[in-house]
């Protein structure tokens, strides 16, 4: 089967982010950028269906600036066949994204599509749900296990008060969770390799969707700063600090 | 104005959630209704009509249902939800999982976990881990918007009598089933919603050491969570995970042992009333947020903690 894995560019993780003086964003000029945490964790699922013999050919998919290039290339060397780029500067909300890979699906015809829970930068956690509920697919969101057999895929998923399992027809879409699996590093000879896959740049007009959005991000601020805490010297005196002066306990 | 709470549930309990959304709500301002979509989960609309403020409770009692699937419930919320200015859910795992379906069959953007409601469009939102928040307006027919439970005092559970009125429309859209669940068992409060919380980190060492913490939460009737490390590692199951992938909690107390304090554990934890955190690391980044701070080894802090509290 082919299974389509989209992937975004991000803000580096370890990063600790600032806002902008004027409120309007965060300042990412000379941040360091890498593939969303959640999205390696997909990339990884399909390498291993593949190495399993599941699937026959992983596409990978980025909707995003020029440079989200590097991000693709990044998934070629951990194993993807190829790549499709749809090119937008634009900051897109998880439905524009999620229609305009709802166009890549319908292009490709995956049988499994793969995607992170949620990005790091905006933290929505809406963008696979959105493609499950455009393409008519069923949806394992936060998945920890994939199992693949036959013409349907038994996802567990974890909840609130711990696992669930949901058998979900194929086609289907499949969010990934911390613990689904822990991703690989790309070697040298295969980011060598992955210079030469296809990489395929689109643009939203090609793909005759429209980005548009009912959402509009008025301001950006840093959150409330914590006072300055003190250190105590030993636990009689934080017991007491606790209920004499915070009065917590 | 007419807004839409989807109930949190489990077809037997209403989940206190449910009481923070319609909180979130009530600040948007308009008549409040209440779906509750499961199956056999008559006691569930009895008890959302008593909650205060909730003007009508809508119940889709089917088999389809049961389970909450996404692919039934979503076609449900985006039918029944077509006459209201809002549809709001809590940012639990339902509906994280169900909301984003329904905004993209009604074809708007969703708000995901806002923390607070400016107007009745604009609302206020954590990204980055938490590290900026963004205002957000909404110029959608009916908003989509998922509610982060801390952001929101709980509305009373009592003092409403709202009518229970029956849903008819069955979604079974026939492509996905419910196969199995495994659920942690635990007589200690709710994560989410305890007043005290006590979390260990990779400091703890094994899963065993978590019994000190065990015995310090029960003194303090107390929940108790973890950071990633610790779920990694294996030492307790990734439902107590707290952080900007695990559960997001603000008690009253946070106690903070052996955690480093990562930025996506303090997304989960830092609008806590009060943090504390035991480390034997002096310079660890949790000092930087924890109201006291003790710098000690947990293996001799913890039960002399016990003993004093």
């Amino acid at each position: 089967m082919k299974i389509l894995v989209a992937v975004k560019r991000v803000v580096d993780y370890n990063v600790k982010i600032r806002v902008k003086a004027d409120n309007s964003g965060v300042d990412l000029t000379n941040v360091k950028m890498s593939m969303n945490p959640f999205c390696e964790i997909a990339v990884e699922e399909a390498v291993r269906l593949k190495e399993k013999g599941v699937a026959t050919e992983i596409v990978v998919v980025s909707i995003g600036p020029t440079t989200a290039q590097e991000q693709l290339r990044t998934a070629l060397a951990l194993g993807a066949d190829r790549a499709i780029l749809v090119e937008s500067a634009e900051d897109l909300t998880s439905l524009a994204v999620a229609k305009l890979l709802k166009a890549v699906v319908d292009k490709e015809q995956p049988q499994l599509v793969i995607l992170g829970k949620q990005a790091i930068d905006n933290d929505n956690n809406q963008t696979g749900q959105m493609l499950a509920a455009l393409s008519g697919y069923g949806q394992g969101t936060f998945a920890s296990k994939v199992d693949i057999s036959g013409d349907s895929v038994a996802v567990t998923r974890e909840v609130d008060g711990g696992a669930q399992t949901v058998s979900l027809k194929l086609p289907a879409i499949v969010t990934t969770d911390l613990r689904l699996n822990e991703p690989r590093y790309a070697s040298l000879p295969n980011i060598m390799k992955a210079k030469k896959k296809p990489l395929e740049v689109l643009t939203p007009d090609a793909l005759g969707v429209s980005t548009a959005s009912t959402n509009k991000t008025v301001k950006v601020e840093a959150p409330a700063a914590r006072s300055a805490g003190i250190k105590v010297k030993s636990v009689a005196e934080l017991v007491e600090k606790l209920k004499n002066e915070a009065k917590v306990i | 104005m007419t807004i839409l709470v989807i109930a949190e549930h489990d077809n037997k309990a209403l989940a206190p959630a449910t009481l923070n959304t319609v909180a979130a709500a009530a600040k948007i301002g308009g008549d409040v209704h209440v779906l509750v979509a499961g199956q056999g989960a008559g006691a569930v609309a009895e008890a959302a009509a008593k909650i205060a403020g909730v003007a009508k409770v809508l119940l889709a009692d089917n088999a389809a249902y049961a389970h909450q699937l996404p692919e039934n419930v979503a076609p449900l919320v985006a039918e029944l939800g077509k006459g209201y200015s809002h549809i709001l859910a809590a940012a639990t795992s339902n509906g994280k999982n169900i909301l984003p379906r329904v905004a993209a069959a009604l074809d708007v953007d969703q708000i995901s976990e806002i923390i607070s409601v400016e107007s009745a469009d604009t609302f206020k939102r954590p990204i980055y881990a938490g590290n900026a928040i963004a205002t957000v307006q909404s110029t959608a027919a009916v908003k989509v918007i998922t509610v982060r439970a801390t952001g929101f005092d709980p509305v009373a559970a009592e003092g409403g009598s709202a009518a229970v009125e029956a849903v008819g429309a069955a979604h079974d859209a026939g492509i996905s089933s419910f196969v199995g669940e495994e659920l942690a068992k635990s007589d200690r409060p709710e994560l989410t919603a305890a007043k005290i919380v006590v979390s260990g980190g990779r400091g703890m060492q094994n899963g065993d050491n978590f019994k000190h913490l065990y015995a310090l939460a029960d003194k303090l009737g107390a929940a108790v969570g973890a950071s990633r490390a610790a779920v990694d590692a294996g030492f307790v199951p990734n439902d107590m995970q707290v952080g900007q992938t695990g559960k997001i909690v603000a008690p009253q107390l946070y106690i903070a042992v052996g955690i480093s304090g990562a930025i996506q554990h303090l997304a989960g934890m830092k609008d806590s009333k009060v943090i504390v955190a035991i480390n034997k690391d002096e310079e660890a980044p949790i000092f930087q947020v924890a109201d006291y701070g003790l710098v000690a080894d947990l293996f001799e802090a913890i039960p002399e903690l016990e003993k004093l509290v």
